[in-house]
């Protein structure tokens, strides 16, 4: 079952600079967000914070609160490990693990919690998300095959099989398009449009007419300024957004004035 | 702020989450620090010969490490003795590195340039797959063949020339692989400047591409050289052992720094008369010991210089 | 060669430009120089022929004598040439073995502690320090391994042998013991370990470092700790490159001689006991230990020895390019 996010005062840091400052957004469960701004806003920390990905890198951290469904992701208690399970994520260049074949790659994530999962079990599971990923029919000769075979658009629809294997609540998606052709983009956006309806879905993208074609609710990043932190300027409806956005920066941008 | 937040509010659902964030399976987290605690002690581990190794030469070397040490040779020197140094052993290894230096370089350099430079189709191949090879001949088999082509050429023979083609040997491979990479570094925009200026190949070489490289180069060398500095078996069947100062290269036995710590060492404890105040049994072990923290220092001393040259000497504009 | 003229005649063109512009002398130079780098190169190959050429040579005499047990005396009486080689041959890559089994799980350690574990600001500085290991010579390592680590591994074997006895490898003498002083193989073998050490780990370290970021970050975004990180993105990805960072090891480890010629108290069998004295003995302490006092035939018998011990490092060092290359598809290399 899907989930829903609420930020509140949210500032990410990066050692002792200010990348994001004062986030607060809600994200509606079994929707699709949609995050736009020019490069370099936040967009992507932002989404990074959403499953704490950001703290790989040394140094990052956060103030304020992530909550879903009212549980903060960053209390005390809260193991990242067991938050990135809630919430998966899917990355801007395909990463299917180059020493997997493709149906290990679907298993990779399962197979961590759950070693003693039978042959059988596996199998259904490979080709339920495979199916979920509209990736079944094209893989379905050549599990066995290393997954770096495939074209990249088929490379990140296992990427996306890989996450929702795992069955989290929410699914952040960083630019998932950004390395693909037309028409593999149109296959993901596609099967955006499907998931939804079992997820919560955060996307990040520079791809405007992409951001009203395929969110809910799109939220525009950025800066406050040259080497000020970067912010969230308004969400809102997507229509609304495309339409009448209250800030003379919104408008501006999705017009076409910057970035 | 436009965007409007609310709490949702704590429902059974929500608990369950909460169960689920905070819950980690403690097999997988125990895992998780039992290799983190390996991964840990592997590193610990390797620490232990470290500073075992040179606390026991600095502890065991520093007794008789002094002026008198390094001034003078084992010459007239016998069983328990008070006396004797290292002079010896520190020239014939500042004289047959230079030698094996002299020989090394050149043809290092010059090979590099021809991988880099010059080098296509089945001899650059071969000629890079030989170096490997090369790479990974054993020191003794070296000190072998230095003897052998000496033994077919002019007779049985010991002197520092062998020695120094033996190590040669060893160190010509290890110099060719860091100048190729140095060359390799040197930016294709640089040479296409030069040619376009009229400048001929061989001189765009020496003048652009050796010029940029050469705090690489040199640096690649004194490493070299401090590999091969240490080498201590393919001496032993190529040079010999002496008690006594040999400055001629190419004639006689010749002592070298590692050589002698093994020599010191193999001459074992001193069976000393009982109440003899002049005889000392661990006589030979200290002497070991302070030439092999003489060895330590100047291997050291090698790779300090080698890091200061390519931090000093480097290209100025680095990207 | 079907058509010369259309071949040559383009980048004859530009030449003759030049030719116009720099001085004949430069020309002259410009040849000489290349000549000069080839040579070099080719030089390269000659050496190494030489090097097999000359050692075949000197080892001839020793390979076709029939009689060479009674010329040489640590020849077995009755034996061949054999008698000698093969417990040699034994002995060294047993020697090898076991101190890559020791230093391999070691250094892949210190290679993912350096490049997973350690504080990136320590990262660099305490690979540095694995680096000084690589630094000292070997006799040191063997003067420190016979003087101070000996002694003090001694009790270890003794344990070894009273609880793990019944593993051949751990057998003690007749009376269940392990030898004192332990100048046994064991003893050699860590000593062996703490040499290759720094080799390994330089080379696993630069592959485990060269992970790409992407696949890690699949790896955590799906849960995954930080072992379990390694266990997925890394090392799978680092096999090949471990693999032929162990052979260089092994390499390494063959033809290591001081440390064995100060330690190891040597004898020709063909025995596993690696916690007992007088049992093996390697081809390069052997050579180094027997070569300045041997005759023509002794040293002749020695050097056909150390052929076999070039071949053998020569074949490991192939081995180690052959694994490389045939892991390439599955390497992530794309």
């Amino acid at each position: 079952m899907a989930q829903r996010i609420d930020a509140k005062d949210l500032n990410i840091y990066y050692g002792s600079f200010l990348a994001v400052s004062d986030v607060t957004m809600s994200i509606d469960p079994q929707s699709v967000t949609a995050l736009i701004g020019p490069s370099g806003c936040g967009k992507s920390t932002f989404l990074r914070s959403l499953n704490r990905m950001h703290e790989v890198i040394p140094g990052a951290r956060v103030e304020g609160t992530v909550a879903m469904d009212g549980v903060d992701l960053y209390g005390a208690d809260v193991d990242p490990v067991a938050v990135r399970r809630q919430v998966g994520m899917v990355f801007q260049r395909p990463n299917p693990f180059p020493t997997m074949s493709i149906a290990e790659n679907v298993l990779a994530g399962v197979r961590l919690n759950n070693k003693r999962i039978s042959k059988g079990d596996a199998q259904d599971l490979v080709e339920q998300s495979l199916r979920h990923a509209n990736l079944w029919n094209e893989v379905k000769d050549r599990l066995a095959k290393p997954g770096s075979g495939l074209s990249g658009g088929q490379q990140q629809r296992l990427c996306i099989a890989r996450a929702i294997a795992v069955k989290p609540q929410v699914l952040l998606m960083d630019e998932p398009c950004s390395a693909l052709d037309p028409i593999s983009t149109l296959a993901i956006e596609d099967l955006i449009a499907q998931l939804k309806s079992e997820y919560t879905i955060v996307i990040v993208t520079h791809n405007m007419q992409q951001a009203a074609r395929v969110s809910d609710r799109t939220g525009f990043f950025n800066l406050a300024g040259v080497g000020q932190p970067g912010r969230l300027v308004e969400i809102d409806a997507t229509s609304t957004i495309f339409s009448s956005p209250t800030q003379q920066a919104t408008e501006d941008y999705i017009s076409g004035r910057f970035g | 702020m436009p965007a409007t937040t609310t709490l949702a509010p704590v429902t059974e659902s929500s608990q369950e989450l909460r169960r689920a964030l905070t819950a980690v399976d403690p097999g997988r987290r125990r895992k998780d620090r039992a290799m983190r605690g390996v991964i840990y002690g592997a590193f610990a581990l390797a620490m232990i010969p470290l500073v075992s190794l040179v606390w026991s030469v600095l502890t065991n070397g520093l007794g008789r490490f002094d002026l008198y040490f390094l001034t003078h040779s084992m010459r007239n020197v016998f069983g328990g003795m008070d006396a004797g140094g290292v002079y010896h052993a520190l020239l014939g290894t500042v004289l047959i590195t230079l030698v094996t230096t002299l020989i090394s370089v050149p043809i290092g350099i010059l090979t590099a340039i021809y991988l880099v430079e010059y080098g296509q189709g089945p001899l650059a191949r071969a000629v890079t797959f030989f170096v490997d090879v090369m790479t990974g001949i054993p020191s003794i088999v070296a000190g072998l063949f230095a003897f052998a082509l000496f033994y077919l050429l002019v007779g049985p023979t010991r002197s520092g020339l062998v020695g120094s083609v033996a190590l040669a040997v060893l160190m010509i491979p290890v110099v060719i692989r860091s100048t190729e990479e140095m060359l390799r570094l040197v930016p294709h925009e640089l040479r296409e400047a030069s040619y376009a200026l009229g400048v001929p190949k061989w001189l765009t070489i020496v003048k652009v591409v050796l010029r940029t490289a050469v705090a690489g180069i040199t640096t690649g060398v004194m490493i070299a050289i401090a590999r091969v500095i240490g080498e201590t078996a393919p001496l032993i069947i190529t040079v010999g052992v002496t008690d006594s100062i040999n400055r001629n290269v190419f004639e006689g036995n010749m002592m070298t720094l590692p050589v002698y710590v093994y020599r010191q060492y193999a001459a074992g404890l001193v069976p000393c008369a009982p109440g003899d105040a002049s005889c000392i049994a661990t006589i030979n072990y200290d002497r070991a010991w302070s030439a092999a923290l003489v060895l330590i220092l100047v291997v050291m001393l090698l790779n300090l210089v080698a890091r200061g040259v390519s931090r000093w000497f480097a290209p100025k504009t680095r990207a | 060669m079907a058509s010369p003229t259309t071949a040559t005649t383009p980048p004859a063109a530009p030449a003759r430009v030049a030719r116009t512009r720099t001085k004949p002398t430069d020309r002259g130079l410009d040849r000489a120089f290349r000549y000069l780098s080839v040579g070099s190169g080719v030089l390269i190959l000659a050496v190494l022929a030489a090097v097999a050429i000359f050692l075949v040579l000197e080892g001839l005499p020793a390979l076709t004598d029939s009689e060479l047990a009674d010329k040489v005396q640590w020849i077995p009486e009755g034996g061949t040439l054999w008698s000698l080689v093969g417990p040699l041959i034994f002995g060294t890559v047993l020697a090898a073995l076991v101190s890559l089994a020791i230093a391999v799980p070691v250094a892949v350690g210190i290679a993912l502690f350096i490049s997973h574990y350690a504080p990136r600001r320590l990262a660099s500085a305490l690979g540095y320090l694995v680096d000084l290991l690589a630094a000292i010579p070997s006799v040191v390592f063997g003067l420190w391994g016979v003087l101070v680590l000996a002694p003090r591994l001694q009790p270890v074997w003794q344990f070894l042998a009273d609880y793990l006895g019944w593993i051949p490898l751990f057998e003690g003498d007749a009376h269940g013991n392990a030898s004192n002083p332990p100048r046994v193989l064991m003893t050699t073998a860590v000593v062996l370990a703490v040499m290759i050490l720094p080799i390994i780990t330089a080379v696993s370290r630069e592959v485990f470092l060269q992970v790409p970021r992407l696949h890690e970050e699949a790896a955590l975004a799906l849960g995954a700790t930080r072992w379990e990180l390694v266990r997925m993105a890394v090392l799978p990805f680092g096999r090949s490159g471990v693999i032929s960072a162990a052979m260089l090891g092994l390499g390494r480890a063959l033809g290591e001689t001081m440390a064995v010629l100060m330690i190891l108290s040597p004898g020709l069998l063909y025995s596993f006991q690696l916690l007992v004295a007088s049992q093996q003995q390697t081809i390069a302490a052997n050579i180094a230990a027997k070569f300045n006092d041997a005759d023509d035939i002794g040293r002749s018998t020695l050097i056909a020895t150390g052929l076999a011990l070039f071949v053998i490092t020569m074949l490991v060092n192939m081995a180690a390019r052959w694994i490389v290359a045939r892991r390439k598809d599955f390497s992530g290399a794309n």
